[in-house]
């Protein structure tokens, strides 16, 4: 089933407030990016520019977590399948207050808590080892039954990229999220149309996604992945539905890499993306500018 | 001078019975003590008591044993389909959840097919997660396809992961509880269907990382594992008839490697000859040659093992004694080195 979110609706004072929330989370934790990258001089920063209205929206908006005690056993989980955008996933855990805004300078560095690609076993928070990519899905599926079997509420999210909409392991999960009925489960992709070697379409063409997961028994909606608006609407949606249904749920997010960041939008698209040491600076000062902006219409 | 037919002689009294190769196979001697499934039996046993077990499949369950806890924990059963990188990341995320996953397929899909789920995902994070691979080494007469010749080799150099090489139905009925309680990630060369019993006649209890002397012998060792410990008894049975004193020890957990048990049965000088149903390259021989070599009690080790090559299809028999894991050819071996 395929939908876009309802939006002739006037939103609700509190969705209104919920969105700002939302976005004030996803501006922060780009700035946290951006600074984590400069200490690193490179990374994944487009990638967690473009994904932060994703990870502010579960971690803000949807998560049920206990920041002081991160193993608390009927947490919701988020596992982070792309383990190469672990810094946009430290950014929305030092947002969360389940790592300190001051450990995010340690970045990579040898010894730190926050390796380059995010490992399970390293960071509070981090429920999994992703990188090698594909695998992701498949341990969601089985932390979704084991939730379920032992009686827990919790939620399963993964996040997950288009580049491993290449993996057959991802579609060996989706078929067996289907076929176990885990409306505990949703999938969060990041469609960014890059991956290592080029643009997406360019690698191993994925379109029609949408009907792909829809033909595999997902209840599936596409967004403006750089929208909270349109999040927050197709995660209520989900959320409507969780205990009604035993569908899993699929957001496809279209995003734009180093959203937010006029001088990173308009570069040409890379998978690493090289930033100058001038650079910093005005990438942070286009960031707050753009926010600003926004936050003054 | 008679008139001869044409056609094809379609009779068949007259012809041989030719032994063909078969995907299951029992290696069990005829009129064997055996037991059935002990694999399934034992993991309903042990689930009886441990609310933690779980088990899965990817579309193996019948052929695995694992049937048997299906029928009996239906509600803990998972069936994960022909798709065994989510057999084994779906594993992880159960024991990532507190439950004790015990997911099996055949060994050749295990170890090569979802090798990175199991290293990454399982592995790795160190989880209590039991994969059972059936069909080990040479116990299907179908080809390469499903002969899973260098299983241990791919794996021993999986930090982490315990690597059990059962002999028997009881090497089996004692391994499940004990992988269950133990936390880290196994995996079990499965032995499935009727299985011979052959350790009830010894004093032996299955230890997890150890290895026991099952018979003690003057002239010379077996060192063992898997289903050639039932041929090295045998042959060590057979040998005691050409007054050759052979002694066995059993060493069915290949990693951790009991280092102390193995050096201790090196220091008196015998014949060392290390048997394994698997290639010659990365199993049990190499981790004796290595043991030795490391504490400078080096000497010459043969090993009797399958050879680094793709194995016919076949009859089983004819393919255990083609390949020299037959309890005859043992004993030959033995007597030619020897002579």
């Amino acid at each position: 089933m395929t939908l876009t979110p309802e939006t002739t609706v006037a939103p609700s004072p509190d969705f209104t407030a919920r969105v700002a929330d939302v976005e004030r989370s996803a501006y922060r934790a780009r700035h946290f990016a951006l600074n984590m990258g400069e200490v690193q001089g490179q990374g994944y920063v487009g990638q967690a520019l473009g994904s932060a209205d994703i990870f502010a929206s579960v971690y803000r908006d949807q998560l049920r977590f206990r920041p002081e005690d991160p193993h608390w056993a009927d947490r919701d989980r988020f596992l982070l399948s792309t383990g190469h955008y672990a810094i946009g996933h430290y950014a929305a855990l030092a947002e969360a207050g389940i790592v300190p805004v001051t450990e995010l300078d340690t970045y990579g560095s040898d010894d730190s808590r926050l390796p380059m690609s995010g490992m399970a076993s390293y960071t509070p928070g981090m429920e999994i080892s992703g990188g090698s990519l594909g695998h992701g899905l498949t341990v969601a599926v089985g932390m979704a039954l084991g939730m379920r079997l032992q009686g827990s509420s919790a939620r399963i999210f993964n996040f997950l990229s288009d580049g491993e909409l290449d993996e057959g392991s991802t579609w060996e999960a989706a078929m067996g999220a289907h076929h176990h009925q885990l409306g505990n489960l949703t999938a969060l992709v990041d469609m960014n149309a890059l991956q290592a070697d080029g643009a997406t379409e360019t690698v191993l063409g994925i379109e029609p996604a949408e009907e792909k997961w829809a033909s595999f028994g997902w209840y599936t909606q596409r967004v403006d992945g750089n929208s909270a608006q349109a999040l927050l609407a197709a995660l209520d949606n989900i959320a409507d539905r969780t205990g009604t249904t035993g569908e899993p749920s699929v957001i496809l997010c279209d995003t734009k890499v180093g959203r937010g960041v006029p001088l990173l939008e308009q570069r040409e698209k890379a998978h690493f993306m090289r930033i100058e040491e001038h650079e910093w600076q005005i990438c942070r000062d286009q960031l707050t500018a753009g926010y600003d902006g926004k936050a003054s219409v | 001078m008679s008139t001869t037919s044409e056609a094809p002689d379609t009779t068949t009294a007259t012809k041989p019975k030719l032994r063909t190769s078969a995907m299951i196979a029992s290696f069990a001697d005829p009129g064997q003590k055996t037991a059935p499934a002990p694999f399934g039996h034992a993991l309903v046993k042990a689930a009886e008591t441990d609310p933690r077990i779980v088990g899965l499949t990817a579309d193996l369950g019948k052929y695995t044993d694992m049937h048997i806890f299906a029928k009996a924990f239906p509600d803990r059963f998972f069936q994960m389909g022909m798709a065994e990188q989510l057999l084994l990341g779906a594993a992880a995320g159960m024991a990532e959840t507190g439950l004790v996953p015990f997911a099996s397929t055949y060994a050749v899909f295990a170890a090569r097919r979802a090798y990175d789920f199991l290293c990454l995902d399982i592995a790795e994070p160190n989880l209590n997660v039991n994969v059972v691979g059936g069909l080990p080494g040479l116990t299907t007469g179908y080809g390469p396809s499903h002969q899973a010749t260098e299983d241990i080799a791919i794996f021993r150099g999986m930090p982490n992961l315990t690597i059990i090489d059962p002999c028997d139905s009881v090497d089996i009925e004692q391994a499940v509880p004990q992988l269950a309680a133990s936390p880290g990630p196994s995996y079990l060369r499965l032995l499935r269907g009727n299985v011979p019993t052959v350790l009830d006649e010894y004093d032996y209890t299955f230890e997890l990382g150890k290895a026991k002397q099952l018979r003690p012998g003057t002239d010379v060792l077996f060192i063992s594992s898997g289903l050639m410990t039932m041929r090295a008894l045998q042959a060590a049975e057979q040998l005691a008839s050409h007054h050759i004193d052979v002694a066995v020890v059993h060493s069915p957990t290949i990693k951790p490697f009991d280092t102390a048990t193995v050096l201790g049965e090196l220091a008196p000088d015998r014949l060392v000859i290390t048997l394994e149903n698997h290639t010659e390259v990365g199993g049990l021989f190499e981790a004796v040659a290595g043991v030795a070599v490391r504490h400078g009690s080096g000497r010459r080790i043969i090993p009797i093992a399958l050879p680094d090559r793709f194995l016919d299809a076949g009859a089983l028999p004819t393919l255990h004694e083609r390949y020299g894991l037959s309890t005859s050819r043992i004993v030959q071996k033995v007597l030619s080195e020897l002579a």
